[in-house]
C-alpha cells in the first residue's frame, strides 16, 4: 500500500520539503530513512542519470537535483528543520529582526564566551563543547515538544533563535580548536 | 575468436549503442587514459606499451613540440622550453606561485592566468594541458580505431572554480566532449569501492605530484556520497623534492645555480626520494655547472626535512574529519592514492592517525584514471542498469564582497552539488542604480585573503531610497563544481547573469586557432565535422527518445505519442541531408516536442522512488 496520498498528488518544484520527501509535516523524523529517501530521489533526478538525454531533460534534472538537495539539507539539520516548520506554520523565526532573548540565556552565553577566552588547551575547549552540546540537546527537545505535541509555534520559534546563538558559538569553538591544532 | 553479439529483446543493435568513453587523469607529474573494455576498466598503453604519459611538453619552435617521455628526457637540456608540472599553474597568476625563484621558467603575468614565455611565444597553461589531453585522446582513438564519444576528466577535489574551469577549457581545446569533471579522490573511491564491494565510511588520502586531497566518503549500494573534503592544491611530491634539494644544498653550502642546474637538482632529488622509499640511504649525485655535488642522504635525514609537509597533510585530514562531524574511529579504511603515498613514512603517519591499515592494493598511479573510466562508461549510457551515483561536494566556500572588504558567504564548503543558494542584498545610497558584485572563493573573512573569481554589475536598478531595493543574488554550482551567478532586483525585475570564467588573456580568434591546431590531423574539414556532429546529436536525441518511449509510453495519450513519433521520423529524414543546420533544426524540434514528456517522466520517477521507500519501510 502506498501511504499518505503521495501516489496521487502531483509533486512539483514548489512542493514543500516534507511533501517532496513524502514524510509527515512534523519535527520528528527518522534520519536514516531520510538519507535513504534522499539517495533514492537523487537516483531518479541527478543530472548524471540524464547525461545521454536531450537538453530539456538535463535542464530539468539539474533543477530537480538542486531542489532535492536543498530540501534534504534543510530536513537533515534539526535547527533548520525547526525554523522551516515555524515558517510553514506562520511564526517565522525572523532571526535578523528579532534578537530579544531571555536574560538568563544571555548571561550563560557570556559565561561560555569568557570560558572560551580563558581556555588555553584543547581539553578545556572540548569540555565546553560537551556542555554546549547538552544545552543544545535540551533546547531541541523543547522544540520537538512545542512543535509536535503542544502546537506552540511561538515557543518553538523562541527556542530556534536560542539554538542559532548556540550554533554560532559552536563554530567559534571549532575555529579555536582548529587553530590550536595547527599550532601544535 | 569473437563471441556472437546478442542484443536484448527490444534493444536495437545500433552502431551507436556502444559509445566509447574514456577517463583521463590529468596529473601534475604524469597523465593516464583508461576505458572500460569487456566490463573491466583498464589503462590504455601507448605503442611502446607504456600507460604513463609524463605530463611534460617541450616547445621546439615553428609549431613543433615534443610530448611525454621524449620531452621529459630532454628536460635538463632545455629547461626553459620544457614545461613540467603545468598543473600547478592552471588558473593561477604569477603572484600565486610561491617558488618562482627555483623554477626554470620565464613567467608572463596576464589577466586571469599567468603564461610561460617559450621559444613558441607566451603559452597558457591551458594550452600545455590541452597538448597532453590531445595526446591521450589520440592514443584512445588509435586503440579503438574509432571516435571518442566523451571523456571524464579528473581534478583535485580541492581545485577552486578557476582551476576547474581551466581544466574543462583545456579538454575542450583538445577536442574532447567533457561528460563530467570528477574529483580525484572520488574517482579512486569508485575504483576501490566497486572492486571490493565496500560499504561504510572511508577516507581517501591522495598525495600527488603537486596537489594534496583528502575526502571522507560514505559508500552504500553504489552511491558514493562525499561528506567532506579538504586539502591543498599547491602541496605534493614536488615540494618533497624541493625540500630534499634544499637540504643537500645547505649541507654542502651550495646554491640553486643556473636554470639547467635547477632542473638537474629537482630531477636528482626526485630519483633520490624514490630510492629512499626502498633503501635506508642513497647517494645524491649531480654534475652542476660549478662542479660535482655528491652527498649520501639517509632516509632518516630525508624524513626529518619533509616532516612539516606530511604534517600539513595530516592537519587537512583532521579538518575534514571535523567538517564531517566524525572521529578517526568512524573511518573503516583509508585508500592511498598518488605516487607520493609510496613513501613509507606517509603510509605509517596516515595509518596511525586514522588507526587503520591503509588500502593500497590497486596501483596508486592508475586508480584515479580507472575510476574516471568507470564513471565515463556509466555516463555514456553503456551501463543502463548501473547503480553508480556520485554525490560530491564543493571544496571551498563561495561568497560575495560586502562593505569593508568582508566576505558574505553564500555557499558554504562541503555543500552537496548541484546546488543553488541565494542571499538578499540592498543598495546603500539613495538613488543608487547599479550594484557591483565581486564573487570570491575561500574560507577567510577578508576578500583580500580569498580568490577573486569574477566581477560584474547589476545595472538599471530604478532609483529608490537606500535600503529599499531588494537584490537577490543566486549562486548555482553544477555537478562539475562550476559556478554561475544570477542577480535580480525583485521589485523591477532587472537582472544580470554571469558564467564565472577566468580570462586567459587570449582573444576568441586565438582560441579558435589553437583549437584547429590541437587537432593533429592534417586536413580538417570544418563542414564535414559539423555534419558528423549534427548527425551524432540527431542519433543521440532519437535514441534517447526511443528509450524514453520504451520505458514510459504509458504516460502519454495516443495522440501525444503519435506527435513525438512524427518528430522522430522527421529527424531520421533530416539526417539524410547534407546540411548541418537542417539536421539541427529537426533535432531541436524533437527536443522541444518532448519537454512535457520529460517533465512527466521526472515526476513519475520521483513518485516511484517515494513509493518504493514506503513499501520498503513496511
Amino acid at each position: 500500500m502506498v501511504s499518505g496520498g503521495i501516489g496521487g498528488v502531483g509533486l512539483s518544484l514548489s512542493s514543500n520539503d516534507f511533501e517532496l520527501f513524502g514524510i509527515p509535516q512534523q519535527y520528528h523524523l527518522d534520519s536514516n530513512a531520510l538519507d535513504t529517501t534522499w539517495k533514492q530521489l537523487q537516483k531518479q533526478v541527478h543530472p548524471d542519470q540524464f547525461s545521454s538525454q536531450g537538453a530539456a531533460d538535463k535542464r530539468l534534472a539539474m533543477q530537480w537535483s538542486v531542489r532535492v538537495n536543498e530540501a534534504y539539507q534543510r530536513l537533515k539539520h534539526p535547527v533548520r528543520r525547526a525554523a522551516y516548520l515555524c515558517e510553514l506554520r506562520g511564526a517565522p523565526v525572523n532571526a535578523e529582526n528579532n534578537t530579544s532573548m531571555p536574560s538568563a540565556f544571555l548571561v550563560q552565553q557570556m559565561q561560555w564566551r569568557e570560558e572560551l577566552e580563558d581556555s588555553v588547551n584543547a581539553n578545556g575547549i572540548e569540555l565546553l563543547q560537551h556542555q554546549v552540546q547538552e544545552e543544545k540537546k535540551k533546547l531541541l527537545q523543547q522544540c520537538e515538544q512545542a512543535l509536535d505535541q503542544q502546537g506552540d509555534t511561538p515557543l518553538a520559534s523562541q527556542s530556534v533563535r536560542a539554538l542559532m546563538f548556540i550554533e554560532r558559538f559552536e563554530q567559534d569553538l571549532d575555529t579555536r580548536l582548529e587553530r590550536l591544532d595547527n599550532l601544535s | 575468436m569473437a563471441l556472437l553479439q546478442i542484443s536484448e529483446p527490444g534493444q536495437a543493435p545500433d552502431p551507436h549503442a556502444r559509445r566509447i568513453a574514456i577517463g583521463i587523469d590529468l596529473g601534475t607529474t604524469h597523465s593516464l587514459v583508461a576505458s572500460v573494455r569487456n566490463g573491466v576498466a583498464e589503462c590504455l598503453p601507448d605503442e611502446q606499451g607504456r600507460v604513463i604519459l609524463p605530463s611534460v611538453v617541450r616547445y621546439l619552435g615553428n609549431g613543433k613540440r615534443m610530448i611525454g617521455h621524449e620531452a621529459l628526457a630532454s628536460q635538463s637540456q632545455d629547461p626553459r622550453n620544457t614545461i613540467v608540472s603545468v598543473k600547478r599553474f592552471m588558473g593561477r597568476s604569477v603572484a600565486d606561485i610561491t617558488h618562482t625563484g627555483n623554477l626554470p621558467y620565464v613567467f608572463a603575468d596576464k589577466p586571469g592566468m599567468l603564461q610561460l614565455t617559450t621559444c613558441e611565444g607566451d603559452i597558457s597553461p591551458v594550452q600545455v594541458s590541452a597538448e597532453l589531453l590531445a595526446t591521450l585522446r589520440q592514443r584512445a582513438e588509435d586503440t579503438f580505431d574509432d571516435d571518442i564519444h566523451g571523456a571524464v576528466i579528473t581534478v583535485p577535489a580541492y581545485f577552486d572554480d578557476a582551476q576547474r574551469q581551466a581544466t574543462k577549457d583545456a579538454a575542450q581545446m583538445a577536442g574532447l566532449n567533457v561528460l563530467r569533471l570528477i574529483n580525484e579522490p572520488t574517482a579512486a573511491a569508485i575504483a576501490y569501492g566497486l572492486d571490493n564491494a565496500s560499504e561504510g565510511v572511508y577516507a581517501v588520502y591522495d598525495l600527488g605530484g603537486g596537489t594534496f586531497d583528502v575526502s571522507i566518503l560514505r559508500l552504500s549500494k553504489g552511491v558514493f556520497e562525499v561528506i567532506a573534503t579538504g586539502g591543498d592544491s599547491a602541496l605534493g611530491g614536488d615540494d618533497y623534492d624541493r625540500a630534499l634539494a634544499d637540504l643537500v644544498l645547505s649541507i654542502k653550502g651550495r646554491s640553486w645555480g643556473t636554470d639547467e642546474d635547477k632542473s638537474l637538482l629537482l630531477t636528482q632529488a626526485r630519483a633520490c626520494k624514490q630510492a629512499l622509499s626502498e633503501a635506508d640511504s642513497h647517494v645524491f649525485e649531480v654534475k652542476l655547472s660549478d662542479g660535482l655535488l655528491s652527498l649520501t642522504v639517509t632516509r632518516q635525514q630525508f624524513e626529518a626535512c619533509v616532516e612539516h609537509l606530511t604534517k600539513k597533510t595530516l592537519q587537512s585530514v583532521k579538518k575534514a574529519l571535523r567538517d564531517a562531524h566524525l572521529q578517526a574511529s568512524d573511518i573503516q579504511g583509508v585508500v592511498m592514492v598518488g605516487g607520493s603515498t609510496r613513501m613509507p613514512h606517509v603510509q605509517s603517519a596516515v595509518g596511525e592517525l586514522l588507526n587503520c591499515q591503509p588500502l593500497n592494493n590497486l596501483n596508486p598511479d592508475e586508480v584515479v584514471a580507472l575510476g574516471a573510466a568507470i564513471q565515463a562508461n556509466q555516463l555514456s549510457g553503456n551501463n543502463p542498469d548501473g547503480e553508480l551515483l556520485l554525490l560530491d561536494v564543493i571544496p571551498l566556500s563561495l561568497g560575495i564582497e560586502t562593505m569593508g572588504g568582508l566576505v558574505e558567504r553564500i555557499v558554504p564548503r562541503n555543500q552537496t552539488i548541484p546546488t543553488a543558494m541565494a542571499q538578499d542584498f540592498t543598495t546603500y545610497q539613495d538613488g543608487q542604480t547599479a550594484l557591483a558584485l565581486h564573487v570570491v572563493q575561500g574560507e577567510r573573512d577578508l576578500v583580500a585573503d580569498c580568490r577573486s573569481l569574477a566581477r560584474f554589475e547589476l545595472r538599471g536598478i530604478p532609483p529608490m531610497a537606500a535600503g529599499a531595493a531588494r537584490i537577490r543574488v543566486t549562486f548555482t554550482v553544477d555537478a562539475d563544481g562550476l559556478l554561475s551567478v544570477d542577480a535580480v532586483e525583485t521589485h523591477s525585475g532587472v537582472q544580470a547573469h554571469i558564467d564565472v570564467k577566468p580570462s586567459y588573456g587570449l582573444s576568441d580568434d586565438q582560441i579558435a586557432a589553437m583549437l584547429q591546431d590541437s587537432f593533429h590531423t592534417a586536413e580538417f574539414d570544418k563542414n564535414a565535422r559539423a555534419l558528423a556532429e549534427a548527425r551524432l546529436e540527431a542519433d543521440r536525441m532519437w535514441l534517447a527518445t526511443q528509450s524514453a518511449l520504451n520505458a514510459d509510453e504509458a504516460l502519454l495519450s495516443a495522440e501525444q505519442a503519435a506527435d513525438i513519433r512524427r518528430l522522430m521520423a522527421n529527424v531520421l529524414t533530416a539526417k539524410q541531408l547534407e546540411t548541418p543546420a537542417l539536421i539541427e533544426e529537426a533535432t531541436q524540434a524533437l527536443a522541444k516536442g518532448t519537454e512535457a514528456f520529460a517533465a512527466a517522466r521526472m515526476n513519475d520517477g520521483i513518485r516511484k522512488a517515494l513509493s518504493g521507500k514506503h513499501i520498503g519501510a513496511m
